[in-house]
Formats: structure tokens, sequence, C-alpha cells
């Protein structure tokens, strides 16, 4: 019973603290705002009178007092109003939501890519860690870590299409409209188009990966219970996957999820090399052309999947591990 | 340091290099980029900023290994006809010295709060560690990146370009000083429980000069470990912000500037202009990551290979 009320406590701290972090992250987008942005422009564009502005302002209530504002800022964005995009002429929550496809895609892609090398790669650095094989995986982690994604970006596309000619090296190809989402992973050119942006981002987060598979892998195989496994006559595979990789998986799922912000640092640079039109790519043609509610709203909705994921992650890592200390329900 | 003292590190040294060849490599490839930065305006052919010097019509010539080269431009030239090798020897000028004054500052910020935090525990020990947790959680290259792009938006590109050099310093270096912190602070933590520091403390040495005379040099190691590496980061997050056209203009470029300003080119079949200043990057980067391995394992022989 004690038991189940401190696990209640914990995810309502969680909880807590979530809605907490996405107050302080809007409380900085409306600050940004306030200070760069000119909210008659969202309405007018530039050529209107002193006069009429000072009107228009009233109207809109943009003459009360900060507090007042802000409230109203509040009130908007829980019903999904963030502002009207400058270059869009449309709301910019449904513009930069309309993007995300692409993104998340994109970042499907490329975590395939890791999931089906890091695991491999870093259980057979662990088990083998004097074999050639093992030192040329950590070698070359080294290596890919050093190797900016953008520059993996612009090698690929030297080589795959402008060299070879095998793939398209910008955009995303054809697209298949599934209700307000639209999907590359249907038609064999989306595909095509995916295959290039995808390696170069999962580039630079597989080197990242297989090390911590490796170091977490290590750190099970020399647990009491691996011993164990291996007294009772268990098969290495055995011992190797069903024991130890199990309990090596856990840690991961946390680490995986403190890299999500770095992972959106990377998606941007990949989109941007590779034209990728998703959110990145937008956030990127906000600021050239300096559309500050769109700037604000894709960093208010990235906030807000940082804040969504991390808790997640933190639950999840809860229900996975009974372990897991509750002291920071405290 | 003693003169024999000096001696035996040096011959430390290269014992050390002749051991692990491919860290004395590095070493000496970043030794020879570095002092071909430093006097780029003594050997570069041409001055890459003098834009009457620039001739169009050697505009995007292909580098001296490729047919239809020109034997003025050993790495060929760009759209504007500029001189590939001395814009990237330019190029590597800005980029070192953005990633060096950005690591001084890292380290500044970090070393100084990961001391007090180390050394006077607490509330002080709490704040600085939590603040510490929360920056890097939100990821450095996305809140450099979050920087710039509000400076850019809310001053407009020209006025970013006038600053672009103390900006990205300052940017990159607020965003990454709590790994200086954390190591600052673990050092500290070892060393307050030695003894000679509770010696220093029974003769009646003030907290001040305990930290600087007792505490400091004795961490030296564990940061300058750091400090190198830390390097290599700041000068790839210069050029992915550069390339991302948040960073140098391309009035004054980078090489991450020189990348984006050749990537249209890239498509037209003059794959050198962006390819080879992403090159001279990889190997800048790689080099310092080996050098810190390097150090590390030579400064901090506990740690062991891995």
């Amino acid at each position: 019973m004690h038991a189940l009320l401190s696990v209640f406590a914990f995810i309502a701290h969680r909880l807590v603290q979530a809605l907490l972090v996405m107050l302080a992250i809007l409380v900085i987008a409306f600050a940004v705002r306030e200070s760069l942005g000119d909210p008659i422009r969202e309405f007018t564009g530039q050529v209107v009178s002193e006069a009429e502005r000072a009107e228009l302002r009233k109207e809109l209530g943009l003459d009360r007092p900060w507090y007042v504002q802000f409230t109203d800022y509040l009130g908007r964005a829980t019903r999904g109003d963030l502002g009207t995009s400058f270059i869009y002429k449309k709301p910019t929550v449904e513009v930069v939501l309309a993007k995300f496809p692409a993104s998340f895609e994109l970042v499907l892609g490329a975590s395939l890519i890791v999931l089906l090398f890091c695991v491999p790669a870093g259980v057979y650095c662990a088990v083998r860690p004097n074999r050639l094989g093992a030192r040329l995986v950590l070698g070359l982690s080294v290596l890919g870590i050093s190797i900016p994604v953008f520059v993996t970006g612009i090698v690929l596309i030297s080589i795959f299409s402008v060299w070879l000619g095998w793939l398209p090296a910008f955009g995303r190809g054809d697209t298949v409209a599934i209700g307000p989402w639209t999907t590359g992973l249907l038609t064999l050119d989306g595909l095509s188009h995916l295959l290039l942006p995808a390696l170069t981002l999962s580039s630079i987060m597989l080197p990242l990966f297989v090390r911590l598979v490796r170091s977490a892998m290590l750190g099970e195989l020399g647990h009491d219970y691996v011993r164990t496994a291996w007294a009772k006559g268990a098969s290495p595979l055995r011992v190797w996957i069903v024991h130890a990789l199990r309990n090596a998986l856990l840690p991961l799922v946390a680490v995986g999820g403190l890299q999500l912000g770095t992972l959106v640092a990377y998606t941007l640079l990949t989109e941007t090399v590779f034209q990728w039109p998703g959110m990145g790519f937008l956030f990127l043609e906000a600021v050239t052309r300096s559309d500050i509610p769109l700037i604000t709203t894709y960093l208010v909705l990235v906030g807000l999947l940082f804040v969504v994921v991390n808790t997640l992650v933190d639950l999840l890592s809860l229900a996975l591990d009974p372990r897991v200390s509750l002291e920071g329900a405290r | 340091m003693s003169g024999p003292a000096a001696m035996a590190g040096m011959n430390g040294a290269m014992a050390f290099a002749r051991a692990r060849p491919g860290v004395g490599l590095a070493f000496l490839v970043l030794l020879g980029i570095a002092l071909a930065a430093l006097f780029a305006p003594l050997i570069a052919p041409q001055d890459p900023f003098d834009l009457a010097s620039l001739d169009i019509l050697d505009s995007e010539l292909p580098p001296a290994w490729l047919e239809g080269s020109d034997p003025r431009f050993p790495l060929g030239t760009d759209a504007q006809g500029r001189d590939l090798l001395s814009a990237i020897l330019y190029g590597v000028r800005i980029s070192l010295l953005i990633g060096i004054l950005a690591v001084v500052i890292q380290a500044a910020i970090g070393v100084t709060l990961g001391l007090l935090a180390g050394y006077f525990g607490g509330r002080v020990d709490d704040i600085v560690t939590r603040l510490a947790d929360i920056q890097l959680a939100l990821s450095t290259l996305m809140m450099a990146i979050v920087a710039m792009a509000l400076v850019r938006a809310g001053l407009g590109g020209e006025a970013l370009s006038l600053f672009a050099v103390p900006l990205l310093v300052v940017v990159i270096g607020l965003a990454e000083w709590p790994i200086f912190a954390r190591t600052a602070r673990s050092a500290v933590l070892v060393e307050t429980t030695k003894d000679y520091v509770r010696a220093a403390r029974a003769v009646g040495d003030s907290d001040w000069t305990i930290i600087r005379r007792h505490i400091l040099p004795n961490s030296l190691s564990p940061l300058i470990i750091v400090a190198t590496t830390q390097v290599a980061g700041a000068i790839m997050a210069e050029a992915a912000l550069s390339f991302l056209g948040l960073g140098m203009p391309v009035t004054r470029p980078s090489l991450g500037t020189l990348i984006r300003s050749g990537y249209d080119l890239m498509f037209a079949g003059s794959w050198w202009v962006t390819v080879l200043p992403g090159l001279v990057l990889i190997t800048v980067l790689i080099s310092i990551n080996v050098l810190g391995d390097g150090l590390r394992d030579w400064l901090d022989p506990r740690r062991g290979g891995g």
C-alpha cells in the first residue's frame, strides 16, 4: 500500500514538474514575442500609419499590462493557438505540425538504422573486447563522433548523387496523404529520397549508441546473476542476449531519452543539407525571414516534445525497473 | 617547473608519442595546421578578403590534381574566383580562434562554479549541480542554435555579421560550461579530503588561498583533458552554426561558412569548393579528439586505455 502511494507520488511529482517546465517555456516564448516581434505586423504588414497602429493596438488589447496579456497568451496556447505566421498567413501551430511527418519519418529511418547496428556492434564489442573487430568498431566510433553531420551529408551527396547519380539529394520525393499525415514511406521514390538523409543522421547517433550499448553490457556482464547463468551451463548466446542484454537495454532508454535535444539539433542540420521539408528546415526559413510567431511556436512545440518524451522515459524506467529509486518524488 | 623536471616531461612526452604513434601524428598534424593558420597572412598566396584581387574569370577552377587546373590555385577556386587554399587557411584561423576563445569562457565560468560548488558544498553545490543538469539535458548545440537564431531574427543578418565573432564566442562559451563545472567539482571533492588541504587549513590559510594555491593546481590534469575535447566541440558547434547561416558571414568565412557557400556549387560538379574545407574541418576535429584521448591516457593513467 505504501509502495503504491509512493508510485503515485512519483508520477504526480513528474507531471507537476512537466507542467512547470512547459510554463517556463511559454514565459520565454512570450518574452521573445514581446521583445522581438511586432504583433501588429501579423495582421497588417508595415505600411500602416502610426495612428492606425495605435488604434489597432487598443483594439487588440496590446496596450494592457503584460501580465494580463500573458494570461491571455496562456489561455490561447492551451487551446492550441500560438499566433499567425507572417510568411504563410496561417495559424503557426498548423504550419509547424504540417511539417512534423517529414521530420518524424527522417528520425524514424535514422533510428531504425541505429537500432539495427548499435545493438549487435555494442554487444560484440562488450563480449569480445580484444578482437580486432571490436577495436575497429571503437576506433571508427571515435572517427564518427569527430565528423560533423552536415559534412557527412555533403560527402554522401557528392558520391551517391552527383558522382554516381544513384540517389536523389534533396526533398522528400512522392508522398501519399493519409488523412492529415503525408508519408513518403509508401512510395519507392519517397523511400529512395529518405535513404541518404537517414544514413547521414544515423552516422552521428550510431557511434554514441554503440558506446552506450557496449558500456551498459560491460556493466551487466560483471554481475553475479551472469556468473550464475554461466555456472548452470547456459549457452553463451543465451547468457548474452536473454540475461545481460535485456538488463543493459534499460539504461539505454533513459540515456537515449536525454539525447533528444541533440537529436533535434542534428535533425535540423540534416534537414538543411538535404533540403528536407521538415520542422527544422521550416525553423531556419522562419529565422531568415524573421517570422517571430513561427519561431516561438517551433520552440514551444519542440519544448513540448522534449517534456513529453522525458516524462515518458522517466515513467517507463519506473515501469521497467521497480528498483528505480523513488527518492526523486520527495 | 624546474629544469630537470621539464626535461623529464619532454622525454616522457616523446616516449609516449613513440608508444602511441597515432597521438604523435595527430599532434604534428594539428601543430602544422595551427601554424599555417597563424601565419596565414604570410603564406597564403592571396588575400581572400581583398575583393580587388579576385577575377571572376578564375571562378570554379578545379584543384591541381584535376584536369583544367591553374598552377596559381593549388586547391582550385570558388564561385568568385577566390583561391580556395587561401580561403581555407583564413577559415581555419577564424574557426580555431572562436573555438579556443569559447573554451576559455567555458572554463572560466565552469571552473569557478565547479570549484565553489565542490569546496563549499551545501546550497551552492545544489544550485550549481542542478543548473548544470538542466543545461546538459537541453543539449548545448540546440541551445546555441536557438540563441543565435533569436539574435539573427531580432537584429537581422546585418548586425549578426558585424558582431559574429564575439557573439559566437559568448554563445558557445555559455552553452557548455557544465562539463567544466562537473570536472572541477569532482576534482575538488577528491582533493579537499587529502591531508595537505587539512594541513593548509590548520596553519590558517584562507579558503581563497587554499583553492588558488593548493586545490586548483592539483586539479589541472582532468581540466586540461576536458579542455582539449571541448575545443573540438566548440569548433564543431561554430561550423554547424555557420553552416546554418547563423554564424560567420560570407565576407569573413570560417570553415563552416566555406562549406555552406560551396554547397550549391556541388550540384554543378564543383565539389571541391565544399568538400575540401569539409575535409580540413574533419582533420582538425579528429586530430584534436585523438590528441585528447592520448592526453587522457598520459595524464590520467588510472583510467586505463579504454
